[in-house]
C-alpha cells in the first residue's frame, strides 16, 4: 500500500490510528477538539457526531426559522449532531459579545459554534480576531460555488473572504408594486424621482441609518456617479462630499415629491412592505428578489404584485456562515455549514414555498440530477425575470454604510 | 423554652437588608459605573486606559441631537403634564360615581397591559391606513386610497407623546386610587359639600393636594421613564431621528467604537437630563401651589373651572380606556385576519392560520417569558418579605427611597453597564442574567403592594404566637404568611405582570440569545406582519391578565386561609 488515503503516508496514517481514540474521546469534551489544517474531512465528520451546535441566526421570519428546523431534523439523522437554532434578533449584539468574550479571555466554550453574518459585522469580526478559520474553503461543497459568476461569494463588501466564512444565499435589491394600481413603474434611479413628481406622497425609503434605507442610498449613488471606483474603496474624507454631491441633490428632489412629504420615513424594510400593503405607497423594495413573491404567498401583497430589477442593476450581496473563534464544537459547525452548501439544502432554500433565497452554487457543476432540484422549482409571476439577475452591482466597501447614514442624518434628521 | 426576651432582641432576618441591597442596588451602582467608565474613554477590557472627552464632544456635535432633545423633552414632559391632568381631573368628576366603580375594576388590567402591546395596537387603530380610517372610508371621507396624513411617526413625536399620555393617565389613576385608601376622602369630601362646592371642585380643592403628596414620587416615576421611553418609541415614534432613548440604543448596537463610546455619553446624559427634568418639574410643583393658592381659597363655590376639568377628565379617561380596549381588539382582529386590505372595515378573509404556524414559537417564547416572570416575582416576593422582616419599610424608613431608584434612573443608563457585568460572570445571554436584571424592577412593585398589607398586621397576633415560643421564622411562616396570602398573590401577580412587560432589561441582559414576548413582539411590530404581530402581542397581554386574574378568581381558598 503505497498510496495511503487522504495522501497520508503509512508512519502518519499509523500516528493518525494511534491518536484517533484521543480525537474520539475529545469530541466527548468538546472543548478539546482539535483541527489541525490536515485534518481529513472524514475526521471531522467523525468529530462532529455528537456534537451540539448553536447556531445564531437572525429569526425575524417564520419562513427561515423552519428552514432551519428542517436542516436541525436532517444534520441529526444523517451526521448525529444536535443544531440548535439560537434565535436572535440581533446579530451585531453577538459580534459585541464575542469581543467582550475576547476582552475577557474566555477563548474556549463559547455560547455559540456557528453565526449567520455579512458585510459590516464579518468585516467588524474579522478585523478583531472573532472568527476561526479558514475553513470555508475546505469544505466538500466548496468546489460547487459559483465564485466566477457570483463574485460576492468570496468577496463579502470588497472584502476577500479568505475562508473565513461560507456563503449560504445570494441577495439583490429588487423592487415591486401592485401591477393592477402601477402598470409601469420607473426602472432607473432618475426616472425614479420623475415619477414621484408626478405621482407626489407614494415613493419612500427606510430611514437610513437603517440597512436597507443606506442599500437604497448606494443603489442610487451608484447609479448616479459616473465614476465608481472611490466606492470601492475605504472612505475618503477629502473627497466624500464631492463624491455624493449627486446624491443629496436627487435626495433633496425627491423628499419634497416622497411619502408625509420627507418628514417621516419608515424605520425599517418590513414597514416599508406594509406601507405597500396598506395602499400607502405603490413601489416598495427588498433585499430578496424572492420577498414580493413570498408576500404574495403569504397574503399580504395581493397577487397582481410583480418584482423587477433596475434596467442598470442592482446591488447583489451574499451572506453567509462564519464559525467564532471560541466554538467548542467547530467540527460539527464545519460540517453544517457543508451541509447548507449541498445541492440538496441549496435547491430548498431556493423554493418560494419554502424561503426563496437564491442559490450560491453553480448549476453547471452539480450533477443533472441535482441541476432537476433547481429546475423544478416553480416560477411565480411575482419574481423578477430570471435574466435581470443578471445585471448585478457590487457592494460598495463596508466604511461607507456609516458614512453614508451618517451624512444623511446630518442632512434629514436635524 | 427560649427566653422570650432573646427571641424578640436577635433578628434572623438581619441579613435580608445586606442580600437585597447587594442584588438590586449592586447591578445599579456597577451598572452606572460600567456605563460611566466609557463614556470617558476608559475600556479596561479593551485595553484604553486613556482618560478622553472625546466622546462628549462627539455627542455634542452629532447633527440629530437639538432635534432628538427635543422630542425627547415633548414627549417626557408632555405626556406626564397631560397623564397628570387627566388622571386628576377624572378622578375628580368621577369620584363616588358608578363610572368610578367602572374605571376602577378595568384598572389593573390595564396596568398589566404591556407598553408594547399597547402601542402595536394603537399604531394599527390610528394610523391613515388603520381601522379608524378603514371605518370611514371610502363612505364618508371620499379615501379611495390612505390619506398622506402625518399621524403616526410624525416627526415632532406628538403621536408618541398622546399615546403614552393616555397610557400612563391610567397608571396614575391607579396610583390615586391607592393614595385615596390612605385619605378619608369620603367625609371630607361631605363636608366641602356641605358648604356648597361643586364635586368635583371640592375633591380638586380639599383631595387633590393631600393625593398628590402621596403621588408625588410615581409622578417623577413617569417623568422619568416618559423621557428615556425605548419600546413605544420605536412603534409609534419618528425614525429621523428618534428621541434620544431610542438612538442611544442605536449607537449600542453599532460595531463602530465611537459610536459606542457615544451611547455611553448619551445614556449618562440622559440620567443628568431625567436629574434636571425632576427638579424643573418639582419647581414646576411649586409654582402651581403659589399660583392656584388664591383661585382654591377664594370661596367660589362653583363656575366654570370645575366644568372645564371634568370634561376634560371624563375625555381624557374615556380615550384612555377606548384606546386601551382599541389596541387589544386590534391585536385579536389582525391575529385571525387571513387577507385585510384598505379600505376593508374587516378582514376580507378570516384565518387561524398565524396561530397555528406560529405555535413552535409561541410556546417557547410564552414558557420563557413566563419563567423569567414567576422566577423574578418569586424572588422578589421572598426578599420584601425577608425585609419587612427585617423592620424595613416602615413608613419613614429612608430605604424606601432607595427602592424607586430602578424606576427613577433611565434604564438605559445603566443597562448597557449591566449587561458588562453579566458579561464578566459569564453570565451574559442567560435566562439567569435577564431574571436578576427583571428583579431591579419588579421588586419594587412587589414591595410596594405587599408593604401597607404587612404594616397594616396586627402587630398583636405575632406577639401572642412569639409569647407562645414560636420562633420569628415559625411565626413568619405559620402566622404572617398564611394571613398575609392574599396581598402575598396579588404582590407576585404585578411583579408577574411587570417582568414580562420589560423591554430593555432583556434586551441587554439577553445580549440578543433570549428573546422574550416583548422583545418579540416590538421586533415585530416595526412592520413584520401584522398577524404574527398581533398573534405575538396578544398573546404579551394574556399572560399578564392571566395572572391577575388567577388572583382575584382564588378569593375564597385565600380567603379561608385569612381565617
Amino acid at each position: 500500500m503505497t498510496n495511503a488515503p487522504f495522501g497520508l503516508t503509512r508512519r502518519e496514517l499509523g500516528l493518525g490510528l494511534l491518536v484517533a481514540p484521543v480525537m474520539l474521546s475529545a469530541c466527548a469534551k468538546p472543548a478539546e477538539e482539535r483541527i489541525g489544517a490536515a485534518t481529513p474531512w472524514r475526521d471531522i465528520e467523525k468529530m462532529a457526531r455528537g456534537q451540539t451546535v448553536n447556531w445564531q441566526a437572525w429569526a425575524g421570519d417564520p419562513k427561515i426559522n423552519d428552514y432551519i428546523k428542517w436542516a436541525s431534523e436532517t444534520v441529526k439523522a444523517r451526521y448525529g449532531i444536535d443544531l440548535s437554532h439560537v434565535k436572535t434578533s440581533d446579530t451585531t449584539a453577538f459580534i459585541q459579545t464575542l469581543l467582550a468574550d475576547k476582552s475577557g479571555g474566555r477563548t474556549s466554550g463559547g455560547r455559540n459554534d456557528l453565526i449567520w453574518l455579512n458585510g459590516e459585522n464579518f468585516s467588524a469580526a474579522k478585523e478583531l480576531g472573532l472568527l476561526w478559520g479558514p475553513f470555508a474553503e475546505r469544505l466538500p461543497n466548496w468546489e460547487l460555488v459559483d465564485v466566477k459568476g457570483k463574485p460576492s461569494t468570496i468577496t463579502d463588501f470588497t472584502l476577500p473572504t479568505e475562508g473565513y466564512e461560507s456563503p449560504w444565499g445570494m441577495a439583490q435589491l429588487a423592487f415591486f408594486h401592485d401591477a393592477a394600481k402601477l402598470a409601469s413603474p420607473p426602472r432607473t434611479i432618475p426616472a425614479m424621482l420623475a415619477w414621484a413628481k408626478n405621482n407626489p406622497g407614494r415613493f419612500a425609503y427606510p430611514a437610513p441609518p437603517d440597512f436597507t434605507g443606506v442599500t437604497f442610498l448606494k443603489q442610487a449613488l451608484l447609479e448616479l456617479s459616473v465614476d465608481r471606483t472611490p466606492f470601492y474603496k475605504p472612505v475618503d474624507k477629502a473627497g466624500f462630499d464631492g463624491q455624493t454631491a449627486p446624491l443629496w441633490a436627487f435626495l433633496n428632489q425627491l423628499h419634497p415629491v416622497a411619502w408625509r412629504g420627507g418628514k417621516s420615513y419608515p424605520p425599517d424594510y418590513p414597514s416599508l412592505r406594509q406601507l405597500l400593503e396598506d395602499q400607502e405607497i405603490d413601489i416598495a423594495f427588498a433585499f430578496n428578489p424572492a420577498e414580493a413573491l413570498n408576500a404574495v404567498n403569504a397574503g399580504l401583497l395581493p397577487p397582481t404584485t410583480r418584482a423587477y430589477i433596475l434596467d442598470g442593476g442592482t446591488i447583489q450581496n451574499t451572506h453567509f456562515q462564519a464559525i467564532p473563534f471560541n466554538s467548542s464544537a467547530k467540527a460539527g459547525a464545519m460540517v453544517v455549514a457543508n451541509f447548507l452548501l449541498s445541492p440538496e439544502a441549496q435547491a430548498r432554500k431556493a423554493d418560494p414555498r419554502v424561503w426563496g433565497d437564491a442559490t450560491v452554487l453553480n448549476l453547471a457543476a452539480i450533477t443533472p440530477a441535482q441541476r432537476q432540484l433547481f429546475e423544478a422549482l416553480p416560477k411565480g409571476s411575482a419574481l423578477p425575470d430570471e435574466k435581470s439577475l443578471a445585471r448585478a452591482l457590487a457592494e460598495p466597501h463596508p466604511s461607507w454604510m456609516l458614512a453614508l447614514g451618517d451624512a444623511w442624518r446630518a442632512r434629514y434628521a436635524t | 423554652m427560649r427566653p422570650v426576651k432573646a427571641a424578640f432582641a436577635r433578628n434572623p432576618f438581619g441579613w435580608a437588608l445586606p442580600l437585597t441591597l447587594a442584588v438590586f442596588i449592586g447591578p445599579i451602582f456597577l451598572g452606572l459605573f460600567g456605563t460611566l467608565l466609557p463614556a470617558f474613554g476608559l475600556q479596561p477590557a479593551l485595553g484604553s486606559f486613556e482618560l478622553s472627552f472625546d466622546p462628549w464632544h462627539d455627542f455634542f456635535n452629532d447633527p440629530a441631537l437639538t432635534k432628538s432633545l427635543r422630542l425627547t423633552l415633548t414627549v417626557g414632559f408632555g405626556a406626564t403634564l397631560i397623564a397628570v391632568i387627566i388622571g386628576f381631573c377624572s378622578v375628580a368628576i368621577l369620584f363616588g360615581t358608578r363610572a368610578f366603580g367602572i374605571v376602577r375594576s378595568l384598572l389593573a388590567p390595564a396596568l398589566a397591559f404591556p407598553h408594547a402591546s399597547f402601542a402595536v395596537g394603537l399604531a394599527f387603530l390610528i394610523a391613515p391606513s388603520g381601522w379608524i380610517a378603514r371605518l370611514i372610508s371610502p363612505w364618508a371621507t371620499g379615501w379611495d386610497q390612505p390619506p398622506d396624513l402625518l399621524i403616526v411617526r410624525d416627526p415632532d413625536a406628538i403621536a408618541l407623546m398622546l399615546s403614552l399620555a393616555l397610557k400612563e393617565s391610567l397608571f396614575l389613576v391607579l396610583m390615586i386610587v391607592g393614595a385615596l385608601g390612605q385619605i378619608n376622602a369620603g367625609s371630607l369630601l361631605r363636608s366641602a359639600r356641605s358648604m356648597g362646592y361643586a364635586p368635583a371642585r371640592a375633591w380638586l380643592i380639599v383631595i387633590a393636594p393631600q393625593v398628590h403628596a402621596q403621588v408625588r414620587l410615581p409622578i417623577y416615576a413617569m417623568l422619568a421613564s416618559a423621557l428615556s421611553i425605548v419600546d413605544m418609541a420605536i412603534v409609534l415614534g419618528p425614525a429621523a431621528p428618534p428621541p434620544l432613548a431610542p438612538m442611544t440604543l442605536d449607537w449600542f448596537r453599532e460595531l463602530d467604537s465611537g459610536r459606542q463610546l457615544m451611547a455611553s455619553v448619551a445614556a449618562i446624559f440622559q440620567l443628568l437630563l431625567v436629574i434636571g427634568a425632576v427638579l424643573l418639574w418639582r419647581f414646576g410643583e411649586m409654582v402651581v401651589n403659589l399660583a392656584v393658592r388664591g383661585p382654591l381659597t377664594n370661596g367660589i363655590r362653583r363656575g366654570w373651572a370645575e366644568r372645564i376639568a371634568g370634561g376634560v377628565g371624563r375625555i381624557g379617561i374615556s380615550l384612555a380606556l377606548v384606546a386601551s380596549v382599541g389596541a387589544i381588539l386590534m391585536l385579536l382582529i389582525w391575529s385571525f385576519a387571513g387577507t385585510w386590505s384598505w379600505p376593508g372595515a374587516l378582514p376580507q378573509r378570516w384565518s387561524a392560520a398565524m396561530w397555528v404556524r406560529s405555535g413552535d414559537t409561541l410556546v417557547l417564547l410564552v414558557w420563557r417569558t413566563a419563567i423569567i416572570a414567576i422566577a423574578a416575582s418569586a424572588i422578589a416576593t421572598a426578599l420584601a418579605i425577608f425585609c419587612l422582616e427585617a423592620g424595613i419599610g416602615q413608613p419613614k424608613s429612608r430605604w424606601l427611597v432607595i427602592l424607586y431608584v430602578p424606576l427613577l434612573v433611565p434604564q438605559i443608563s445603566f443597562l448597557f453597564g449591566v449587561q458588562l457585568l453579566w458579561n464578566r460572570l459569564w453570565l451574559d445571554g442567560t435566562m439567569v442574567a435577564v431574571t436578576l436584571t427583571h428583579l431591579l424592577f419588579v421588586l419594587p412593585y412587589v414591595f410596594l403592594v405587599l408593604s401597607d398589607p404587612y404594616r397594616a398586621l396586627d402587630p398583636r397576633i405575632a406577639i401572642a404566637a412569639r409569647s407562645l415560643g414560636a420562633s420569628r421564622l415559625r411565626t413568619l411562616v405559620r402566622i404572617k404568611i398564611p394571613l398575609l396570602a392574599r396581598p402575598i398573590a396579588t404582590a407576585m401577580a404585578i411583579g408577574f405582570a411587570v417582568s414580562v412587560g420589560q423591554y430593555l432589561p432583556t434586551l441587554f441582559a439577553g445580549a440578543g440569545q433570549i428573546d422574550t414576548l416583548t422583545t418579540e413582539a416590538v421586533a415585530l411590530a416595526s412592520g413584520a406582519d401584522r398577524r404574527l404581530a398581533g398573534v405575538i402581542a396578544f398573546t404579551l397581554t394574556a399572560l399578564p391578565f392571566m395572572a391577575l386574574a388567577l388572583v382575584s378568581l382564588a378569593p375564597n381558598r385565600l380567603g379561608r386561609a385569612n381565617q
